[in-house]
């Protein structure tokens, strides 16, 4: 090779990453290779401090077609279909540049899924920010907000749901997961493999430009100071290249002419030669003139690890080159042949007919993985598990309901949807808002049944006990996807921590992947998926966020027309609660909100009868009995019930005396965020039927009150006297109306 | 005979294929799906044209302008001026008023976000091909989803689309009244849909095609289905 070489000390890799580099080549690196390596090498690449801890997760399962290691998880939902889901973080960018950071995190979590050979039909959304009172978090979430909705709009893809949770931890760093979901024929699965030397690779849609030169790495290290001068790593989207792009390579999968498909997300060229090669057993060359430039001065290197955005990468059959063209041409889609498939096992880049990388490809994807201490945060020795709040005089709860409703992380997020499609496809039954998961049907694939997504978190939980509020984000999801009438089959994760380098941070991340996997064991859920992002962290002031996994469970309705969402529907239904209240208060909104305080016991998920719970709510909503459906998590009792209210326009009289609870204490019964809860609602006739389904396992089910027709919250202690009464109207309008007027400056 | 119309697919429609599955599947018409490009040439013999909804070129310039210029759209006018039937939803609509069928402007939405919600749309005139079923007065529910869909007109345009009758549907409340909070996106007069004087050109923001089935509805809501069925009445008055 005639191109210039680096030398050893000058590259950017551990001790033990260039021993691995080489021990494989024995020869200097040029450039170009130079640049490949460290960037395939990145944390966001290679996993390499997350790898060794992963293999907790439980990945198998009946309905599994891929699971962890393709772009996305594909589980197999009957009637010949499948189901193609992703999750995936876009914090780094969108810290620097929220609107472009957000959209091209939508941008990317698209391909994942079109890379998989399925139409993209549902986006979810997931935003970590700091107090939102706070400047700097209004402009963030109001950024982030238009970059998801403008590229989502525009791209013609429904919105399916998320969640939002504000947190001083966040306020530097912010958290931005972006997730995708969408369906397709089994038999038109597309993989990101290269099997056959001499087939041609096709690089489909935007030119190559200098924006996201490095994203990859970008992303893998500590936001500081001098991380403005990184903003040229972050990309620029175009959802109207998108769309063409992706309803070109719709068409051309049905056409049959494509044998290997892969996007370009982190790494760009360098990710799509070498994992394809890898994957499928052969080798990769390509010439680097072939590509087209947005900057004619780009440096090869540049070229091959700019993160540019709207591209795809197509393996081709040489006789299937014209029909494949003339697809791309309808579309007015720019497009040029790269190079072929070889049987080399390398990755060869030549330009300008001389040879500028010459690696292995499996020194690209598979860099050795790193070794991570672990030590236990001195954070929580200060911690009183056994703390209880002191209770609250009679006089104090209106009061504390309150406030309650109006705090950040329980009023309405209405301010964010309206900002999104949540109708394009004709897919949505049960829209943002109205269920604790979003329901789609698939009519569209002549199929009756539909499919129920959500994203769930709850970093305060995961701060506090990291085991249990990583199973507890889990049990909450699946929770979330029964109480709208789904079975839970398969979970996708984003795991978002600070720096793995410091062993107290890592500790939280080890005992959040146990929890998750512990959960997802004893609900019987694979893991189909993941994103890990570290670095998420704030050195000037070493703060980390707090752990932060966002879960993406889905879930799957036989019949689409049974689905529930969580409105009252009529005075004089009966309100049921299932599960027992545990003096469970810490990590509560009404242990932050109200006491300030982070003791308290956090809720443990109960192993043993979460899948009985879960399936059992899912039946009973296929029966047809229950009228609506909402699990209790952040705010507790009094939260689910009022936003059930909220939503039906319709009050309550509920007395806590039939709450089943370990204790009698007022506040707990109100407050406790316990996991395994729902409320549902039925017509007076059927109240006895559902509490025997619970009762076969020995679950606790309790009629609690009733429906009524006055709009009016109140709730009775067990000697009939009222704790809580308040308008429904009052309450609606601040929980309703706060985050409108924070964002638009009327407050 | 069931109705025959095609919807031409522009660069960047996003709701084409939700106005065929509405069209065909729930009304059980017979509906093409063309590209732009190939539907230059087969444009004749349709009952009606379809303009659907997304964002052509990418919003770019302004919604709309770019299709309004496309050579497909020189056709289109022809057509329309011949008496056809030319409908268009959202950014179909858009590409109308650019394209100079109907008058008037859409410029971005007053709060400057974009907006999706159900609203009420009031019938204020019956004599268009898209509301000839209802009774004027008539409330139906049909969401809308854009950030460019503020109607706007001068003073004298206006006086004349309202002495001429072409305002076609308002955004209302529950009670009918077209109130501030009603209109989603600040349309001067809460004007959500208008007509060209013969009634055989109609655009709109909100999206029937959205709202021809109650399981996708939070209300469920099917007063979608009106307008099409108005446009069958239209072809079964002639």
């Amino acid at each position: 090779m005639t191109e210039k070489t680096i030398s050893k000390d000058k590259i950017n890799l551990t001790k033990e990453e260039k021993e691995a580099v080489y021990k494989a080549i024995k020869r200097d690196l040029t450039i170009p290779e130079a640049a490949m390596l460290e960037v395939m090498n990145s944390e966001h690449c290679s996993y390499k401090s997350s790898r060794p801890v992963l293999p907790k997760l439980p990945t198998k399962g009946p309905r599994v077609i891929c699971g962890p290691g393709e772009d996305a998880g594909v589980v197999d939902i009957g009637d010949g279909l499948a189901l193609v889901f992703k999750l995936e973080s876009h914090n780094h960018p969108s810290a620097l540049d929220p609107f472009n950071g957000a959209a091209t995190g939508i941008g990317g979590i698209i391909r994942d899924i079109l890379c998989m050979g399925a139409r993209p039909i549902g986006l979810l959304d997931s935003f970590r920010l700091g107090g939102l009172s706070d400047p700097h978090t209004k402009w963030l979430l109001k950024w982030v907000t238009k970059g998801v909705g403008d590229y989502g709009n525009c791209v013609g893809i429904a919105n399916a749901g998320g969640d939002i949770e504000f947190d001083p931890s966040f306020q530097i760093n912010c958290l931005i997961n972006v997730g995708c979901f969408g369906v397709m024929r089994k038999d038109e699965l597309a993989l990101s493999r290269a099997t056959t030397p001499g087939n041609k690779l096709i690089l489909l849609g935007g030119s190559t430009g200098r924006d996201g030169i490095g994203g990859a790495s970008f992303a893998s290290k500590n936001i500081t100071e001098e991380s403005e001068s990184d903003r040229g790593a972050v990309q620029i989207g175009d959802p109207y290249m998108k769309k063409l792009i992706i309803e070109a390579t719709l068409e051309a999968i049905k056409a049959g002419v494509v044998d290997g498909l892969k996007d370009l997300g982190a790494a760009g060229v360098t990710c799509s030669i070498s994992e394809t090669a890898d994957a499928g057993g052969t080798g990769t060359e390509i010439k680097l003139e072939n590509m087209r430039l947005r900057e004619s001065d780009m440096e090869p290197w540049e070229i091959l690890v700019s993160e540019s955005q709207e591209r795809m990468f197509f393996v081709v059959k040489p006789e299937n080159v014209k029909k494949i063209s003339e697809i791309f041409d309808k579309y007015e889609l720019p497009y040029e042949i790269l190079g072929e498939v070889t049987d080399t096992g390398k990755c060869v880049v030549k330009y300008n007919d001389q040879i500028i990388v010459d690696l292995p490809a499996h020194l690209l994807t598979k860099p050795p993985a790193a070794d991570r201490k672990a030590s236990y945060p001195k954070y929580l020795n200060k911690l009183n598990r056994k703390w209880l709040p002191k209770e609250p005089k009679t006089n104090e709860l209106n009061d504390i309901c309150r406030k309650i409703m109006a705090s950040d992380n329980i009023i309405s997020r209405e301010w964010v949807y309206r900002q999104y499609d949540t109708e394009v496809g004709l897919h949505s039954t049960v829209k943002s808002g109205y269920g604790d998961a979003g329901v789609f049907r698939l009519s569209e694939f002549d199929s009756k049944k539909g499919v129920a997504v959500t994203f769930d978190g709850n970093s305060h939980q995961c701060y506090l006990d990291p085991y249990y509020g990583g199973a507890g984000v889990m049990m909450e999801a699946c929770s979330n996807v029964a109480a709208v009438g789904a079975e839970p089959i398969a979970m996708t994760d984003c795991l978002n921590f600070g720096n793995p380098e410091h062993p107290q941070v890592f500790w939280t991340f080890e005992k959040v992947v146990e929890g998750l996997a512990d959960a997802s064991k004893a609900l019987g859920i694979p893991c189909v998926g993941g994103n890990v992002s570290f670095y998420n962290h704030d050195e000037v002031n070493d703060v980390a966020v707090k752990p932060s996994p966002v879960i993406f469970v889905a879930g799957l309705l036989e019949d689409v027309t049974k689905a529930v969402n969580y409105s009252f529907k009529a005075p004089d239904e009966y309100i049921i609660l299932i599960g027992e209240t545990k003096a469970e208060i810490g990590g509560s909104e009404f242990a932050k909100v109200i006491h300030k305080s982070n003791n308290g016991q956090v809720p443990k998920v109960d192993f043993a009868n979460a899948k009985t719970i879960i399936s059992k709510v899912v039946n009973t909503i296929k029966s047809g009995l229950a009228t609506a459906c909402h699990d209790i998590s952040k705010g507790g009792l009094f939260v689910a019930l009022t936003e059930m209210a909220m939503n039906g326009d319709l009050g309550y009289e509920i007395n806590l005396k039939r709450v089943p609870s370990e204790t009698e204490r007022v506040d707990i019964k109100l407050f406790s965020e316990s996991y395994g809860r729902f409320l549902i609602t039925a017509k007076a006739e059927d109240v006895e039927k559902i509490i025997a389904i619970f009762a076969e396992e020995e679950i606790p089910a309790s009629f609690i009150g009733k429906v009524t027709k006055k709009k009016k919250l109140q709730i009775e202690n067990s000697n009939n006297e009222i704790l809580i009464d308040l308008p429904l109207n009052e309450i609606k309008q601040t929980w309703k109306m706060r985050m409108e007027e924070e964002m638009e400056g009327k407050k | 005979m069931p109705m025959r119309v095609i919807v031409i697919q522009f660069s960047g429609s996003t709701c084409d294929r939700d106005l065929v599955s509405a069209m065909k599947d729930v009304m059980g018409w017979e509906v093409d799906l063309v590209w732009y490009n190939n539907a230059l040439k087969h444009l004749e013999g349709y009952d009606a044209i379809f303009l659907p909804g997304g964002f052509t070129y990418g919003d770019h310039l302004r919604a709309g302008i770019i299709a309004a210029y496309t050579p497909v759209m020189k056709k289109v006018k022809n057509l329309a001026n011949e008496g056809l039937p030319v409908l268009g939803i959202c950014n179909g609509f858009q590409i109308l008023v650019e394209s100079g069928l109907l008058p008037g402007a859409l410029i971005g939405n007053d709060t400057l976000r974009f907006s999706c919600k159900w609203t009420n749309l009031r019938i204020e005139t019956t004599r268009s091909a898209a509301t000839n079923i209802a009774n004027k007065g008539d409330i139906w529910r049909v969401p809308v989803a854009h950030g460019e869909g503020r109607y706007f007109l001068d003073e004298k345009g206006l006086k004349d689309l309202n002495e001429n009758d072409q305002v076609v549907w308002r955004y209302v409340n529950d009670n009918g009244e077209t109130t501030k909070v009603a209109n989603p996106n600040g349309s001067i007069e809460n004007i959500a849909g208008i007509c060209n004087l013969e009634g055989n050109v109609v655009g709109l923001m909100p999206h029937p095609e959205r709202a021809t089935e109650a399981i996708i509805s939070p209300w469920g809501s099917e007063h979608g289905k009106f307008f099409f069925q108005s446009l069958e009445n239209y072809f079964g008055g002639r």
